[in-house]
């Protein structure tokens, strides 16, 4: 085997830049793709709920029920429909057309005078736990402050002895778009780097160009090289795209440094090319390829990056799991770096694991690619 | 004309399993899938580490300390004794969450004023910080009740809360069955979406076009092996799904499965449509891709569809993943009956129709 030659170098890389020029749909992932994606969930995907449709059932109007009723229509969290009857507010959420009900009942205002107290029944459709558990959260905050004002009003001390002053750092709004841009460049980046290179090698073989390549002097390392360089640079291209969309477009602000940025993303995007040369040289048939480069990457990056569910939430074999996963690693680094800074405590770890993957996979594409026919 | 198309069904099947590598990657994956990620897939968090730097000797802060360190939900992690120790536990997220009770809070509150608690939250990923703040506002207000209850104090309007279809408001009740219409997506889209750009790179589309087939004949015997494993496969998802993830099934199965079944018609035909528009199996890949990844995450599966800003939520009814998950959770969670759902069933017949008809003309027309 002789060592790499420049020359021949050069020819592969050409060739194969030749190729993505000249099929648009390479250079359709590579720039239209992260483009239209980010657009799509930047704008689509959002946990913060507001005008929540609530079903507020007041049994007997009177002074009292109508100042906890002006909470829920004067809130940019609920669009109340005000209902006198149960049983009506009932079928609307089995209907979907209410997210909850608030039911006052008759004697409210006749019980709140009583030591025990008057029950405000909160009814949630429980179907979507998470949204039925922002809207209980909203509930209670608008309960709260009704409980304030009326404490303040009648003069007497305050109704909480606890308060709970809470400070979010890092996301002071809590605005759910600042992590969740992160986490999609980092999901974008996977689909992309794997998209790119999983069908490169397995269609030579399918197409009989390898056995055309093996005649040449070229070396495999070479010929992976050859692969990797352009689609590296591509990569790169897309990430910066990326990274300016989200931004300026998203104004999500980068409070780490560009550069530690730019090092880690290289890194990642080593890695994620070299899965997907992985993949195309052990499928060496398209259809396969393709499947296991959709099945090994975008849901798992899309469910177990911790890019939208908590790790830490996870049983134990599937934390395991996820560890396996070099997605997981970029999903922390974007999101520490966006929002919090260059906390090394977070990144010199993560930077440590992509290494790791990227030189386990393009090592192991290295060391299956041999220059034999079966 | 149907043995015909039993024949071109043969031919399809056979293409599709009799390669070991295509049969696996066709069956076991979903299924593995569907273990890992419902396992996966919750917003609830159940192991929240916390720090607590509680300033004050008091009993009062000891109660409330032992009230989130008693909590199933959390778990201490360290014990700072300065303020200068916050920040470091929260950068390098071993603590997701700090309490921190200031020296006046038992005499505050022995006094009769309100004590003030301050929580400090890892904002970096805003759905688990406000999840988190949920719990910590359920302790505090329970802390609040029993503390006016041993003083005496007057409760004035207590909150009762009550979850409809789902009472522990278990998020993996309503991902599971979200599973498994993606499960079902990514398979169909896969089988049919690179079967008809294969021929076409091989050549032997081309023969088939001039064999005495009908463009119908073609797209029903390509279709038919994608519905024969999408609803194979489904059934063994919703069997798992039911037995060992102990989702409830409360409505109708045949409304389930009518709903599945248009899904699947509704799926291929976009799958056909993307395979008749490609012309290798790249391009395929990279429709099948297009249509898959943004109907996955536009489809109300993990984020509601009604946080989107209203254009967005008018463009996902083109998307049939939509409509599928809204059946699947109505007639698993909710056992919604069959009228009620009919809103969702015909949009998923009319992309269907659409698409094959799309497909069906670019048969003929795009040769080359």
């Amino acid at each position: 085997m002789s060592a790499l030659s420049r020359m021949r170098l050069r020819g592969l890389v050409r060739k194969e830049f030749y190729q993505i020029l000249r099929d648009p749909s390479s250079i359709a992932i590579a720039f239209l793709l992260p483009v239209f994606l980010l657009l799509i969930f930047g704008y689509g995907i959002s946990l913060d709920a507001e005008h929540v449709p609530v079903a507020v059932v007041v049994e007997q109007p009177d002074v009292e029920t109508a100042s906890l009723a002006a909470r829920f229509s004067g809130s940019s969290y609920f669009a109340p429909v005000f209902l006198s009857d149960l049983g009506e507010a009932e079928n609307a959420l089995r209907e979907r057309r209410v997210n909850a009900i608030v039911h006052l009942q008759q004697d409210f205002s006749r019980r709140l005078r009583r030591t025990d107290g008057a029950p405000i029944q909160l009814i949630v459709n429980g179907t979507d736990a998470n949204t039925a558990r922002l809207v209980i959260g909203y509930v209670q905050g608008a309960w709260q402050t009704w409980l304030e004002q009326r404490a303040a009003e009648s003069g007497v001390t305050p109704g909480t002895p606890l308060r709970i002053d809470q400070r979010v750092w890092f996301n002071s709004e809590l605005r759910s778009r600042n992590y969740l841009v992160p986490g999609l460049i980092a999901i974008i980046m996977t689909l992309i780097g794997a998209l790119l290179t999983a069908l490169v090698m397995a269609r030579e073989w399918e197409r009989g160009t390898m056995e055309a390549l093996m005649v040449t002097p070229v070396t495999m390392g070479e010929v992976l090289l050859g692969k990797l360089v352009p689609y590296f640079l591509l990569g790169l291209g897309s990430m910066a795209l990326s990274v300016a969309m989200g931004l300026w477009l998203f104004k999500v602000p980068l409070l780490g440094s560009p550069w530690l940025l730019f090092g880690v993303s290289a890194l990642y995007l080593l890695a994620a090319l070299g899965m997907g040369l992985l993949i195309s040289t052990v499928a060496k048939n398209q259809f396969v390829a393709g499947m296991v480069a959709i099945i090994t990457t975008f849901l798992p990056a899309f469910l177990l990056s911790g890019f939208i569910f908590d790790i830490g939430s996870m049983p134990t074999v599937v934390q395991v799991i996820t560890r396996f996963l070099p997605a997981r690693y970029f999903v922390a680094s974007l999101q520490t770096l966006f929002l919090a800074g260059n906390v090394w405590s977070v990144i010199l770890p993560n930077i440590a694991a992509l290494t790791v993957f990227a030189l386990l996979f393009l090592g192991t594409s290295r060391c299956l690619m041999h220059k034999r026919l079966e | 004309m149907w043995r015909r198309i039993n024949a071109l069904m043969i031919k399809e099947f056979l293409a599709l399993l009799k390669d070991k590598r295509s049969r696996v990657v066709v069956i076991v994956p979903p299924l593995v899938q569907l273990l890992i990620f419902g396992y996966a897939a919750t917003f609830d968090l159940n192991r929240i580490p916390f720090a607590v730097y509680n300033e004050d000797p008091g009993l009062a802060s000891r109660e409330l300390v032992a009230r989130f360190a008693g909590a199933p939900n959390f778990h201490q992690v360290a014990t700072p004794s300065s303020d200068a120790e916050i920040a470091p536990l929260v950068d390098s997220q071993r603590a997701l969450m700090v309490l921190h009770i200031g020296p006046e809070f038992s005499r505050d509150l022995a006094a009769g004023r309100p004590g003030a608690v301050q929580v400090i939250v890892d904002g970096r990923n805003s759905n688990t910080a406000a999840i988190l703040l949920g719990y910590v506002t359920t302790i505090a207000d329970g802390f609040n009740a029993d503390w006016m209850r041993q003083t005496g104090g007057a409760v004035t309007a207590r909150l009762e809360v009550r979850a409809w279809f789902n009472p522990n408001l278990e998020s993996r009740w309503f991902l599971v069955p979200g599973i498994v219409g993606l499960l079902t997506l990514l398979v169909t889209t896969l089988v049919t979406s690179l079967s008809v750009a294969r021929e076409r790179e091989q050549g032997t589309f081309d023969q088939l076009l001039v064999t005495p087939f009908r463009p119908v004949e073609i797209l029903i015997g390509k279709a038919l092996p994608g519905f024969i494993i999408g609803f194979g496969e489904l059934t063994a998802i919703v069997i798992i799904a039911t037995l060992w993830f102990q989702v409830p099934l409360r409505g109708e199965l045949s409304t389930l499965y009518a709903g599945l079944f248009l899904f699947l018609f509704s799926s291929l035909g976009v799958g056909l449509m993307i395979s008749s528009l490609a012309v290798t199996q790249q391009q395929g890949l990279l429709g099948a891709f297009l249509f898959m990844v943004p109907s996955v995450m536009l489809s109300g599966f993990a984020t509601p569809i009604a946080n989107m800003p209203l254009w967005m939520q008018h463009v996902t009814l083109i998307n049939p993943l939509r409509y599928f998950l809204v059946i699947i959770r109505g007639v698993f969670l909710q056992g919604t009956p069959f009228h009620m759902l009919a809103s969702q069933f015909w949009p998923m017949a009319a992309i269907g129709l659409v698409n094959l008809t799309i497909a069906g003309f670019l048969f003929r027309r795009r040769l080359y």
